[in-house]
């Protein structure tokens, strides 16, 4: 056999077919017409920019049918004014250069749309055309057709609007604007020289300085007063309070000084200081463009649905008019949407997305099919028990867990430190000023004002966005992508791990496949090898891709049986493959808790394929390392099936459950943390969703993470589990950083404190130690959390 | 001696410029994509390529092939 080519436009091997057409190799038909219709619009240099960039289209006749209709297509598109129109569409497949050019000139393919923008990093396409030449449907269609479905979920049409936030950012300018003219103009008043020149200005400065600042004390720093104020109403003194106190302090000192000419003010350390704590609430998020940590099930559900009318007629309605009792057609590779009953003789079911379990599942008629499962094969015709809402799987969303937005059991470091924080430096003030009243009472109100300007804990308040926020951005890097630093700081401080089975340790992808009973021939072997190949049951091509043998090609008869398997004839010999009742296998050799594929020969049951399940790789001695300090729980919705290897494989203080239902994984996370248990849950599919919301840190598995997984806080790319331990090793050590930090930024403090209780803070003591504590506490959290995170996360990889 | 008030003018006046031109970029969305456009700023050659490919294969279709021609028409 020559070399296996591999495809020009999709780069899989061409090892199922081999099309030649203009010298190029293509492994279907559908990648060479996606090439065909390129090279007629002279877009070949598609594949110049990157090397096979393609994918192979899907076959979606009458699938995108629904999108025409009026009501459904106004709530899809951004802009319409009549004629022309405005859509943004997600495409997951968006990976290379290649795809922006193409996308970007699909005006080339359909000279109605006027302009098409692509979004790389969102993977989002906004596409703009006129609907007098074209219509919706036809520009998705076109988009399919190349290889570039977008995805259009009931998301899309519950989509809030979600205008991205950038007070932040305006906050941050404009204190930094004022933060740069205040110290220029501060500047020539540091060295208290008098000289003509200075007297004579000097009050000007001044009073421009006063003017930067207002817009910095009541817009930029307008988030401390209100966090302050909720704070002290909820009876908390959270690190807010002793900033608040500061910036006021700091103004109106300014002010007072200014205005009664006694000094120059404290301008320039007030606007630094508001400034360096935005910029730490910057550097604290890391927003994921291409990731959703808030998805429910809507964006796995489709926005139509066809109903079958009483008059056989057919119709393309919403979901969620779907009413109990309505007849509905489901086609291939479409997601059944509602609780409901199987019509249609026998079907298969792939449940993949809600438990993480791989193989299809058989139903026969008069089944109850439930919301989620997506439908493997021909189409098949149900009757609706329950609207969208009150779906099993879509009830869970109800429950309370999903209402509520944060932890509330929950205390950050922050927390802690800030009330004995504030307690103490209000204490020391006013002894300083009592102190003052007698021996000085003129300088009294000055001292005081000085100890709670110095003690304003900027230094402190920046420790944490710091450390954490870098940690982000490098656990980001490593495929480990946390929601929020409060997220990542409960992550450090969890006590006990709660993994589900299917899909979480276990590979959903893989599975290895062993053969049991009389030995096969290597004929045989060729025969088993090409009915595989003409079959599409992922089970067939797992197993086509996993024998080596040659095919015969000398296969005279094949047929295959929906939801049964595959009989074969070739010469006098007929061949049986499939399911245990189809082949009629005998008691002793069917295993109920094993995935299997029997093989039949002339009536007689000759063995079968055995599909194990693959547990990721460093599993075991990851279960090893967290034992030793964490209680750890396997929750699965399966069968015990694999209960006896696991627990041979695993640690013996491993607790396991079996057959648990998604509530029921929810309720167990709760009545683990009524007994005061931090808790971390790890799983991948829907029916986790309610126990990774409930979770104090739920983390998604994710085979691929641009592909959709639950509302979680974290999302992490199933090939960095191994390193799971060390990303919990590095955040354990970023705490312990931000301690340091403390440390040090209390030493800070104590050196102000001393020169303010002394009387001796001047305006240019201020502004060199409160920059100075500030962008030492950035550089120490900074150059410690790399530090760290190279030498731990790094020693595995 | 005025001279200082006019400098002031001016440097706060430039500051301000900068500052508003920042805000309303920000405000058109320039960093929402900061991507993308690296990327696109590179087909413009490829376009400029493509369009001379392009006479070329129209001369060239025009003197042989029908079926394209056809194509064309549809």
């Amino acid at each position: 056999m020559s070399k296996v080519e591999s495809c020009y436009h999709c780069g899989d091997a061409c090892s199922q077919f081999d099309i030649l057409h203009d010298d190029k190799h293509f492994c279907c038909q559908g990648c060479k017409t996606v090439y065909e219709i390129f090279s007629e619009n002279d877009l070949d240099c598609y594949y110049d920019l990157a090397s096979a960039p393609g994918v192979t289209p899907e076959d979606i006749k009458g699938k995108f049918d629904f999108i025409d209709q009026e009501e459904i297509k106004v709530k899809l598109l951004d802009f319409s004014d009549g004629s022309t129109e405005v859509i943004s569409l997600y495409i997951p497949h968006i990976h290379c250069s290649s795809c922006i050019w193409i996308l970007e000139n699909l005006n080339k393919l359909n000279p109605h749309i006027r302009q098409s923008q692509v979004n790389f990093p969102k993977k989002t396409i906004n596409i703009t055309y006129k609907n007098d030449g074209t219509s919706l449907k036809e520009v998705v269609e076109l988009l399919t057709s190349i290889g570039y479905e977008p995805y259009i979920s009931l998301d899309n049409i519950d989509k809030k609007e979600t205008a991205t936030d950038n007070s932040l950012i305006y906050k941050i300018a404009v204190a930094g604007f004022a933060f740069g003219n205040v110290m220029f103009l501060s500047f020539p008043e540091y060295f208290e020289v008098s000289e003509y020149w200075l007297d004579q200005y000097k009050f000007l400065f001044r009073w421009l300085m006063f003017a930067f600042s207002l817009p910095v004390v009541f817009y930029a720093g307008r988030d401390y007063y209100i966090s302050a104020y909720k704070g002290l109403r909820s009876k908390m003194l959270n690190i807010d309070v002793p900033i608040a106190l500061g910036i006021t302090v700091l103004f109106l000192r300014s002010f007072v000084d200014v205005a009664f000419n006694f000094g120059s003010g404290f301008f320039d350390s007030l606007t630094g200081l508001v400034f360096f704590l935005l910029l730490g609430k910057f550097v604290q998020q890391k927003t994921y463009n291409y990731l959703s940590f808030e998805r429910d099930y809507k964006s796995y559900f489709p926005i139509a649905i066809t109903k079958i009318n009483t008059d056989k007629t057919e119709e393309n309605i919403e979901v969620y008019k779907i009413k109990e009792g309505d007849r509905l057609l489901i086609r291939n590779e479409e997601l059944i949407p509602v609780d409901s009953i199987l019509m249609t003789e026998t079907c298969e079911v792939d449940y993949s997305f809600v438990t993480g379990e791989a193989d299809p599942i058989e139903k026969k008629s008069g089944d109850k099919l439930f919301a989620g499962g997506k439908l493997k094969g021909q189409a098949i015709e149900i009757v609706a028990e329950k609207s969208v809402e009150q779906s099993y799987l879509t009830q869970l969303w109800s429950n309370d867990v999903f209402q509520k937005d944060y932890n509330p059991r929950f205390q950050t470091l922050i927390d802690k430190i800030s009330k004995r924080f504030t307690i103490t430096v209000l204490s020391i003030a006013t002894t300083a000023l009592i102190f003052w009243l007698f021996y000085q009472p003129n300088m009294a109100l000055n001292v005081f004002t000085a100890v709670l300007i110095i003690a304003c804990p900027c230094a402190i308040a920046l420790a944490t966005p710091f450390t954490l926020g870098n940690l982000l951005r490098i656990f980001g890097q490593h495929g480990f992508y946390m929601k929020n630093i409060i997220s990542l700081e409960q992550f450090a401080a969890i006590d006990t791990f709660v993994f589900d089975k299917t899909g979480t340790i276990s590979s959903s992808q893989k599975s290895h496949i062993v053969y049991e009973g009389e030995a096969l021939t290597e004929k045989d072997l060729g025969i088993l090898k090409d009915s595989f190949r003409n079959s599409n049951h992922p089970l067939s091509r797992q197993l086509y891709s996993f024998l080596n043998s040659t095919p015969t090609e000398e296969i005279d008869k094949f047929d295959e049986h929906l939801g049964q398997g595959i009989t074969t004839k070739s010469q006098s010999n007929a061949y049986k493959l499939g399911s245990a009742s189809f082949v009629e296998a005998e008691k002793e050799m069917i295993n109920p808790t094993e995935t299997s594929v029997f093989v039949q020969k002339n009536n007689k049951v000759l063995g079968k394929f055995i599909f194990d399940t693959v547990y990721r790789e460093g599993l075991v001695e990851l279960f090893e390392e967290l034992d030793q300090e964490h209680k750890l729980v396997i929750l699965s919705g399966d069968n015990s099936g694999e209960k006896q290897y696991l627990s041979k494989l695993l640690p013996k203080t491993i607790q396991m459950k079996f057959n648990q239902k998604p509530d029921s994984k929810m309720r167990f996370v709760e009545k683990l943390q009524d007994e005061g248990k931090q808790v971390c849950m790890l799983g991948d599919g829907l029916n986790d969703a309610g126990a990774l919301k409930q979770a104090d840190v739920g983390i998604a598995i994710s085979e691929n993470v641009n592909v959709f997984s639950p509302a979680c806080d974290a999302i992490m790319s199933a090939d960095q589990f191994k390193n799971f331990n060390n990303f919990l090793k590095v955040s354990k050590k970023g705490i312990f950083i931000i301690k340091l930090s403390f440390v040090f930024s209390f030493f800070y403090n104590a050196i102000g404190i001393y020169f303010a209780v002394s009387g001796l803070l001047r305006p240019v003591i201020a502004a060199i130690l409160m920059p100075l504590s500030s962008i030492s506490i950035v550089a120490f959290t900074t150059f410690a959390t790399s530090y760290v995170s190279r030498k731990t996360l790094k020693s595995k990889d | 001696m005025s001279a200082i008030y006019g400098l002031l003018a001016i440097s706060i006046t430039i500051a301000i410029v900068f500052f508003v031109i920042f805000v309303l970029s920000v405000k058109k969305g320039q960093y929402d994509d900061a991507y993308t456009p690296s990327v696109r700023m590179l087909f413009d050659d490829e376009l400029v390529d493509e369009e001379k490919k392009s006479e070329e294969k129209v001369e060239k279709k025009q003197k042989s092939s029908q079926s394209n021609h056809k194509h064309k028409q549809v």
